[in-house]
């Protein structure tokens, strides 16, 4: 290493600045902290999971700059100057959920909830679009995510929840109730009241 | 699972990472997207001395047209490719190749550059930058020199890259607004990286033979492969399907991968040929619907 090199880059630390769920934060950290690790241990953000760390889960996604991105591949380093936005910034009450929140709840999108927290960002970055989506094509949109447990049958059923919800065309509750009316159709009775837990 | 120590330099000129390449050579390592680079770190199957991260070079950022040519920054994520409209426009192979990538998690750190230095053989834009003729911009000491995509992709990850060079554009021909573009991919599952693909892009006279052809093949070799002989086993034959079929066998001589755990070199050589097939069928589909003014 030459002395000039030496001198800008030869240091193992750096001092960095990231707008984090909308607070400027800053820290000195390893220049071999990978943003996931960073986001963990620095700043206690623990819904961002590691699952593999190399890139294959998608557990650890978190929107950088407004796009979803894995932190186990990005340097802590290369966030200085940038925005992370992870699931603990859509409800600062665990009483008040972010819709898309809701409709997993809702729709039981989920069972162990290791991939939850990338799930529900990567819900709320394809439905924010505002297009409406076949089932097949919100398989395609969060076919970078594993969920080990689901079947992803529940997931999809979320976030076409929370999309109608974002769009206006008809709440969870509406879907549901119709659903619950299909199948209660397909089986020849009347649903009387359109709600599942009327039947015994 | 963490990237072992090293130096972190991130300089924010073509001229400053080329002089950091000059220093240390073969014991850096160019940082871009980190889409593949940092698995290898977290898995500590590379251990650079120092690691160069381009992402600060506002120069490598560019989408440009300059006359008949698409100049890409290397440093262009890929996901600006799918959404960029001069990209589609002028080069609309680029847009569709580009969707197959990994995940769009990957796309929106990746970049182009950064896949066509790592050239692994499987991966789609080494294979559409030969399909398309694109020429590579690199940068050294003494300068700037260009190489064609052909001459670029030497072996199995390696390139004509020298240790001191960094990649800084690539340069794609316009595609003839009457030609017509295909790519197919097969893959275990959505995102991995394909057993087989192949990227065509065709022109057809008035008569609707074909004029011009180019085929290029991923996954059945050490580099992205040129289908040269599938090529001028078709130009002046009218595209029906026998004819297009007799020539995707001429892939087949072609294939040296396999067997690995993913295939066997059997079914790759029986893949080559009916992707370079489906390619070339959906390139003619398309060329149609140009000169039907769709």
């Amino acid at each position: 290493m030459t002395t000039s090199t030496a001198a800008k880059y030869g240091t193992a630390h750096r001092t960095l600045t990231m707008r984090v769920n909308g607070r400027d934060v800053t820290r000195e950290v390893s220049t071999r902290t990978t943003l996931a690790d960073f986001l963990r241990d620095e700043l206690d953000l623990v819904s961002v999971h590691l699952g593999c760390e190399h890139g294959v889960c998608g557990c650890c996604n978190v929107l950088f700059d407004g796009h979803s991105v894995r932190s186990c591949l990005m340097l802590a380093v290369q966030g200085d100057g940038h925005t992370v936005e992870t699931v603990e910034s859509l409800s600062v009450d665990p009483t008040e959920l972010h819709p898309v929140q809701e409709s997993f709840a809702e729709e039981q999108g989920l069972q162990c909830g290791f991939c939850t927290p990338a799930m529900v960002l990567r819900t709320k970055e394809i439905i924010e679009t505002g297009r409406e989506m076949t089932d097949a094509e919100v398989r395609h949109e969060i076919s970078g995510i594993l969920c080990r447990c689901t079947g992803y049958q529940n997931i999809v059923n979320a976030v076409q929840s929370a999309g109608a919800k974002l769009r206006g065309d008809g709440g969870p509750s509406a879907q549901a109730d119709s659903r619950v009316g299909e199948a209660a159709a397909d089986r020849g009775e009347v649903a009387a009241d359109g709600a599942a837990g009327g039947r015994s | 699972m963490k990237p072992p120590p090293f130096t972190y330099c991130d300089p924010e000129s073509v001229d400053e990472a080329v002089a950091l390449k000059s220093e240390y050579g073969n014991d850096s390592l160019v940082l871009a997207g980190g889409q593949s680079l940092l698995p290898m770190l977290n898995m500590r199957l590379a251990r650079p001395e120092a690691l160069i991260d381009i992402n600060k070079i506002g120069d490598l950022q560019k989408i440009e047209r300059r006359a008949d040519i698409l100049e890409v920054g290397a440093g262009v994520r890929q996901y600006e490719l799918e959404d960029h409209p001069l990209v589609g426009e002028l080069v609309p192979l680029l847009p569709e190749a580009t969707g197959y990538i990994g995940h769009i998690e990957n796309r929106h750190r990746g970049t182009v550059g950064g896949s066509l230095a790592l050239a692994d053989s499987a991966a789609e834009l080494p294979c559409t930058a030969v399909a398309l003729d694109a020429t590579v911009v690199v940068h050294g000491p003494s300068g700037t020199r260009t190489i064609a995509a052909q001459d670029f992709f030497q072996g199995w990850m390696a390139t004509a890259l020298e240790p001191e060079e960094v990649l800084v554009a690539v340069r794609y021909p316009v595609t003839p607004w009457t030609a017509g573009h295909g790519f197919v991919e097969v893959a275990r599952r959505v995102g991995d990286l394909a057993l087989a693909g192949a990227a065509a892009v065709v022109n057809l006279d008035e008569d609707g033979r074909f004029t011009a052809v180019s085929v290029g093949v991923l996954g059945i070799s050490d580099t992205p492969v040129r289908a040269s002989a599938v090529e001028s086993a078709l130009i002046g034959e009218a595209p029906t399907e026998e004819n297009i079929a007799r020539a995707a066998e001429e892939i087949v001589p072609s294939v040296t991968s396999g067997d690995d755990l993913h295939a066997t070199r059997a079914y790759r050589r029986h893949l080559a040929s009916v992707v370079v097939s489906r390619a070339i069928t959906a390139a003619v589909a398309r060329a149609h619907e140009r000169s039907n003014g769709k």
